[in-house]
């Protein structure tokens, strides 16, 4: 028995377009769509690699005219000093405006609790986050997350929709079908928009090289003191002290994702430039996430959990 | 190192997964990926983790996927899962679908990108009516290469016989739904027989294994082509205003190549003008290919706004407010004539009335039996009025203008798809 006889093997062919090319257009066509579509949009930026590429593609998007919308950065006040120095660099040199959602802020305003010293800030983001959503109005909020980080993410639509809460509902997704981006929603409720979801971290290291995009310097091999806790190796900073039985020691090390100081690990690296990250992006045997983020580890579903709730 | 800096040599293929509940959609997909060494190990530790906590085994395979809490509790796929796999030769993304047909929406949802579907049917039981109702809504979206897996050949001692009874059967459906090319083989998922490796089990098939049949088959860019070409078409998205120079018009080109220099007609009022100028953030082209987001500049002062379409004066698209449709609907309440609903095609939403419900499609003998009304989960052929006339194509010319959705005007819900056009497959 063979395969049927009507089984034919055609030569390959993608039209004669790059699949870069075909991630970059899909993902300005997003942008566009749900800038027409929404009325009030807002633009998530965390200096992380994701939303440095997803703001350079809203210059292509949108340029030479100003971007429809502004930018907001969630700030756990646990940053990368290099991380902050980037996101105001961006600013200046883009010229759009930028809004600071602060944790601090919530905590201060007694809208959740400061976790104290050495406790992680990542759940707080959320409350900031819907909040500054509820306060300004916003009806989408562009994010880089990708599909390929999680499993909870690899279930989300491009435009994910989110009630009066602002919680995702995983068993009530719109449908979503061809390019047909359909961003109404109801006073109070909201959407995300994901124009990087079918990216993989490869890909997006390959536009980074291709379009010479820049970081945040944290992204490239560099010498740091570090201490190992939870299997991850944490920068020594004004919010990560050496605990008791740990020691810090100083490694060339880079980091694959930012997020709070608290929670992102760094990996041993010698990778100075984007060729070499790439060479270790496509050698590499652990996901971005698991190398890096303590925020995952809490349960088998952490990410859904957290979706649900309302966070990025 | 080359080669990783300049992916261009792999080319992209989009595939679903079509097929029943339990017939082992998501446990293909799992052993394709571990076999190809796709996963992370932190990945694979967290299936092998969960799986021993569910006491679903050593490795529940399908969990490479069903990623959601309330999937694993069931042992179900809820919702479409999307990975990237790439082999030396090629790059895949993979909508893993649910196989339940309360969850018809979202298989829906995976199809509706995708070039080519994997189907699962269970050798034991042969092809079912859900196995027929989503490979017919996979046909209709468009897909035109099946590559159909008989799974779980090791329950039935890889009886040859009944692998040649099921291969037939789907030959011939797949062949009334008009669907180009068919690849039947048998397989056992869990066992990885003829997934990735070749068993030693099936002497008697001497045909591609999963991984060869996708490797081999023809790549997509369904959203710039698909398979039968229109002309040029670039559905105006956004306008673009500049100072001291003419708009310009942004949109991703679709059917064929527009050039610098091309006349073309703006729709729907009609005005010919000339393509003067193609733009990207990075510099002019002087063609566009279809699937890229261009921005372009029209000689003359028109006024043309999102939703309107510029296309090529060679067969532009028709300009119509009456529409005859296939409709696959998805809302909880029956459609019925006289519903108003919104209507979003390309880049324009406009209101839509219902003003006839022909007939429904019999998944099974795939001919059309005459209705007044479609129930969640059916396709019927519609007709409807839309309030602004739309620059249309038979979605069998072009998947980006010939379909539509249709959208609750109470909550915004997306209620149903829709094409442009008869069910080609009862043509």
């Amino acid at each position: 028995m063979t395969a049927q006889e009507t089984t034919v093997h055609r030569p390959k062919d993608t039209h004669g377009v790059h699949h870069l090319d075909l991630l970059e257009s899909q993902a300005i066509f997003i942008l566009r769509e749900v800038a027409a579509e929404c009325e009030r949009p807002v633009l998530l930026f965390s200096g992380g690699k994701d939303s440095a590429v997803l703001l350079h593609l809203a210059v292509k998007a949108f340029r030479p005219a100003g971007f429809p919308f502004p930018m907001m950065h969630v700030d756990t006040g646990h940053n990368f000093p290099e991380v902050l120095a980037f996101r105001d660099h961006m600013v200046e040199v883009l010229g759009e405006r930028l809004i600071v959602a602060s944790v601090q802020e919530s905590i201060d305003r007694g809208r959740v609790v400061d976790p104290g010293e050495n406790g992680s800030r990542n759940r707080l983001q959320t409350t900031t986050l819907l909040d500054a959503i509820t306060e300004h109005k916003f009806d989408a909020a562009f994010g880089g997350a990708r599909r390929d980080e999680d499993k909870a993410r690899a279930k989300e639509r491009v435009l994910s929709f989110r009630d009066a809460f602002g919680q995702w509902e995983p068993r009530k997704q719109r449908p979503e079908l061809w390019h047909l981006y359909q961003g109404k929603v109801l006073p109070g409720e909201h959407l995300r928009a994901f124009p990087l979801s079918d990216w993989t971290e490869l890909d997006v290291w390959q536009y980074i090289a291709r379009e010479g995009i820049e970081l945040p310097s944290i992204y490239y091999a560099h010498e740091r003191d570090v201490v190992e806790r939870d299997g991850m190796l944490l920068a020594v900073s004004e919010f990560v002290h050496p605990r008791e039985g740990e020691t810090v020691q100083r490694l060339s090390v880079r980091f694959r994702t930012v997020g709070d100081a608290t929670l992102t690990g760094a990996v041993r690296s010698t990778a100075t430039t984007v060729e070499a990250v790439i060479a270790e992006v496509a050698g590499s045997t652990v996901s971005e996430r698991g190398a890096t983020r303590g925020d995952d580890k809490f349960s088998e579903t952490a990410m859904e959990d957290r979706k649900r709730e309302g966070y990025f | 190192m080359t080669e990783l800096l300049d992916p261009t040599t792999s080319s992209l293929l989009r595939f679903a997964t079509v097929g029943s509940v339990d017939d082992g959609k998501s446990t293909l997909i799992g052993r394709l990926l571990v076999d190809t060494k796709q996963l992370f190990d932190d990945q694979l530790d967290a299936v092998t983790e969960a799986s021993i906590r569910r006491g679903t085994g050593e490795v529940d395979l399908s969990f490479v996927t069903d990623g959601l809490r309330a999937e694993r509790e069931q042992g179900i796929t809820i919702d479409v899962a999307y990975r990237y796999a790439s082999t030396p030769t090629r790059k895949f993304v993979i909508a893993d679908c649910p196989g339940h047909v309360q969850y018809t929406r979202n298989m829906a949802t995976g199809a509706s990108t995708a070039d080519l579907a994997l189907v699962v049917i269970d050798a034991q039981s042969g092809l079912k009516e859900q196995t027929r109702r989503h490979c017919c809504i996979a046909a209709l979206l468009g897909v035109s290469e099946f590559v159909v897996c008989v799974n779980k050949m090791d329950l039935i001692s890889w009886d040859e016989q009944a692998f040649r009874t099921i291969a037939s059967d789907v030959a011939a459906f797949t062949a009334h739904l008009g669907v180009r090319s068919t690849t039947v083989i048998p397989i056992s998922a869990l066992l990885g027989d003829n997934v990735a490796e070749r068993s030693s089990a099936s002497p008697w098939y001497d045909g591609p294994t999963v991984l060869e049949a996708l490797e081999g088959a023809t790549a997509g860019n369904w959203a710039g082509a698909g398979l039968h070409r229109t002309s040029g078409r670039l559905p105006v998205q956004w306008v673009i205003r500049q100072v001291g120079e003419r708009r310009s018009y942004a949109g991703m080109v679709t059917g064929a190549p527009l050039s610098k220099g091309q006349e073309v007609v703006v729709l729907p009022l009609g005005q010919r003008t000339t393509i003067t100028k193609i733009e990207t953030y990075d510099g002019e082209l002087e063609t566009a290919e279809p699937g890229i987001s261009v921005a372009v500049h029209l000689e003359g002062d028109f006024d043309v706004t999102r939703g309107e379409c510029i296309a090529s004066v060679d067969s532009p698209p028709t300009v119509t407010s009456t529409l005859e449709t296939t409709v696959c609907w998805f809302g909880a309440q029956p459609l019925r004539v006289g519903d108003r609903l919104r209507i979003k095609h390309t880049t324009q939403t406009t209101l839509a009335r219902v003003t006839a419900v022909d007939a429904v499609v019999d998944i099974n003998s795939l001919t059309l039996t005459p209705a007044t009304e479609l129930v969640e989960n059916q396709i019927g052929v519609v007709h409807l009025q839309t309030a602004a006339p739309l620059a249309v194509d038979p979605y069998a010319a072009n998947r980006m203008t010939g379909s539509f959705v249709l959208i609750d005007e109470r909550d915004h819900a997306t209620v149903a798809a829709g094409l442009v056009g008869l069910p080609q497959i009862l043509a």
